[in-house]
């Protein structure tokens, strides 16, 4: 067909599975986003931004104690958490409004789990004068309280979304459905590297700004490439972001970190990299939790931007060829890294970020001394004080977390 | 191509009316009284039964049919069992009427594409609608469609250029679905006023039958449409009407819209 484009694949996954009232906004987005990137005035204020707002670059931060702790390799602390709004989630949603402002649009959806990316996009729609609703798991509005409110204080509306799971896949689906009815002024600041093409590729670009500053950080600090780079994956955009700039670096090894909530055989957990199948989840062919009759599974983590049951095509692809190598960290871990973490570094990560927290031991013993580990500190754990205190009062200092 | 669309369209036009094509999910309230639901819409005069087979994430539909997806899944109902037990049962009791399968994507991948459209054949589907599958992502299965003898039916929307539309109608299986709203499924008060020019482009397109779908639910919107249209989807509202009263109420609305679209 003469309308055809490149459908955006990553290996067998990726593509465009969304109603055709959605295609022609897609196309759109595609054609704008190439003319953006082609514009060095877009790139710089993307740039100016990041520096002037977002506080970029973020620090590589050589984390001591652990290091010590763990009796192996270096660890370094790429901090996100730093960035404002407490997560890397800002980086996107800096980029794609400010694409969206460029196309002419009028106002911005956006879905959010842990009401990181909800609050991000509230900032940067506040920052340019931008309306803004966000669609949020009615379970997820109960568990991210302080994240509800930030975003209703930034002006953006939260609307709760009581269908299905009643968490981050079900935001996602009322989002795109009110996207396909409100497509033409509208545009869809989706969080994740997932999605219909282009989104992955978006999203994924404008978070690459992680590993690009580590890459020159990492010279300045060692000399060289890390050995190993570690993020927890939800959808995937933070890993992505720290991951693609050394796709093409053998000797780096590089590990995403999914919930295993309460265990992989429980069948409670946000494995999809691990235990998802193939199928189509929100507009992309990808891995996905579902069941024989391709029902979507609920998803389950103690960390709401991990509770999702599928990933972004371009992390299916990489675990499926091997290059990235594929972990697992189950609640409890993750909570046991965040009360390590806190003492031993004075830093509490989100729940997501200690996930990857949680297999940085046996990564760093793995590796061994004089090599060098960095774990990507994906967002701060203010925004989970609340669920993490309801399970109880923090364990007493000298008593292993 | 099955043909049987084709065939039922004609006899339509045969005597003087725009065909009803009419939705119902498979499986709401369970297996065995959706069938009297899928029958009822044949007494009441729908020309094409559109079965729908139920999604956990239902993009495209807004919250009667999303509604009614939930309630199929809790009874049990799966593509296969569908096939198994809801279409071979319809066919028997209404064995003139085309059934085409309205399902995601996903549904289809998992039970297997081949395996789906063969045994889809087998027990009579004459076609399928799968609306998170536009024609960039459509062309393998369409080719294992062509060769099972189930037509995939494609969709155009409002936002669809005008070359985009004439190159969906000119491919098209069994009939082209015009969208008539930018929008999920669901009743509209008000259809868009550029829909009846839109129509007319596609049908000057398309070598086969172009219907009107999303939104409508009323016999007056029919009758407006079928000046520009050789039939009119009606969804939401039978799902709604036999969720509510059951198959006679829908039957009662299907005679309703059919008088509608008398010419
Ligand atoms: C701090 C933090 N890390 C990670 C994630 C997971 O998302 P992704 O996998 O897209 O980075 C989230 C999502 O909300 C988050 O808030």
């Amino acid at each position: 067909m003469s309308t055809q484009t490149a459908t955006g694949r990553f290996g067998r996954f990726g593509g465009r599975y969304v109603p055709e009232t959605l295609v022609p906004a897609l196309l759109e987005l595609e054609e704008a986003y190439s003319a953006a990137r082609a514009d060095p005035t877009f790139d710089a204020e993307v740039a100016r931004v990041l520096r002037e707002f977002v506080g970029r670059p973020t620090t590589l931060t050589p984390a001591r104690r652990l290091t010590e702790a763990w009796g192996g390799a270096q660890v370094w602390l790429k901090r996100e958490d730093l960035a404002h709004t407490g997560a890397h989630k800002i980086n996107n949603t800096v980029g794609q409004v400010l694409l969206a402002r460029r196309m002419g649009k009028k106002r911005i959806i956006a879905e959010t789990g842990a009401g990181q990316h909800g609050v991000a996009t509230a900032t940067a729609c506040a920052l340019f004068g931008l309306p803004c609703e966000v669609f949020m798991g009615a379970l997820d509005v109960e568990r991210q309280a302080l994240n509800v409110f930030r975003m209703r204080a930034l002006g953006a509306v939260v609307r709760p979304v009581e269908s299905g799971s009643r968490t981050l896949k079900d935001a996602m689906n009322e989002a795109m459905r009110s996207w396909v009815s409100q497509v033409s002024d509208t545009h869809y600041v989706i969080g994740s590297a997932a999605g219909p093409h282009p989104y992955p590729t978006v999203v994924r670009d404008f978070q690459s700004i992680i590993g690009k500053e580590l890459r020159a950080q990492a010279m300045a600090a060692f000399g060289r490439l890390p050995d190993a780079i570690v993020a927890c994956v939800g959808g995937g955009s933070n890993a992505i972001g720290v991951l693609h700039p050394f796709i093409g670096d053998a000797g780096v090894r590089l590990i995403g970190v999914e919930a295993g909530g309460h265990g992989l055989d429980s069948g409670q957990h946000g494995a999809s990299l691990t235990l998802g199948t193939e199928g189509v989840l929100h507009g992309s062919r990808s891995l996905v939790l579902q069941d024989a009759d391709g029902q979507i599974q609920e998803a389950h983590s103690i960390s709401a931007g991990l509770d999702y049951p599928g990933v972004g095509p371009e992390l299916a692809h990489l675990a499926k060829t091997g290059r990235m190598e594929v972990r697992t960290a189950t609640d409890d871990e993750a909570l046991a890294a965040f009360y390590e973490v806190a003492r031993m570094e004075g830093i509490l990560p989100a729940l997501e970020t200690s996930h990857a927290f949680a297999r940085g031991r046996e990564l760093a013993r793995e590796l061994g001394a004089g090599k060098h580990l960095v774990i990507n500190c994906s967002g701060r754990g203010d925004k989970d004080v609340a669920t993490i205190s309801a399970r109880g009062v923090p364990p007493a200092v000298g008593v292993k977390a | 191509m099955s043909g049987e669309i084709a065939k039922a369209f004609a006899r339509a036009k045969a005597r003087g009316e725009g065909a009803l094509v009419a939705y119902a999910m498979a499986g709401d309230p369970d297996l065995p009284r959706s069938v009297d639901v899928f029958t009822a819409l044949v007494e009441g005069g729908a020309d094409v039964v559109e079965v729908g087979v139920a999604f956990s994430d239902p993009i495209a539909d807004g919250p009667v049919i999303q509604g009614a997806a939930e309630r199929a899944l809790k009874a049990g109902s799966t593509l296969k069992r569908v096939l198994d037990e809801v279409v071979p049962e319809v066919r028997r009791r209404c064995p003139e009427t085309p059934l085409v399968i309205m399902t995601y994507v996903n549904v289809i991948m998992a039970f297997g594409e081949e395996r789906f459209a063969k045994l889809a054949r087998e027990r009579g589907v004459a076609g399928a609608i799968l609306p998170d599958l536009p024609p960039e992502e459509s062309a393998d299965l369409r080719a294992t469609f062509d060769a099972a003898g189930v037509d995939l039916v494609p969709l155009c929307a409002p936002t669809t250029p005008r070359a985009r539309a004439e190159a969906i109608a000119r491919d098209a299986r069994g009939f082209v679905y015009c969208v008539s709203v930018a929008g999920v499924t669901g009743m509209r008060a008000e259809l868009p006023p550029d829909l009846s020019q839109r129509l007319d482009l596609v049908r000057a397109a398309a070598p086969v039958p172009v219907v009107a779908g999303f939104g409508i639910s009323t016999a007056e919107q029919a009758r407006t449409l079928s000046a520009h249209a050789d039939g009119v989807v009606v969804g939401s509202a039978l799902v709604r009407a036999a969720h509510a009263d059951g198959p006679a109420a829908a039957r009662a609305l299907c005679a309703e819209l059919k008088r509608g679209l008398k010419r």
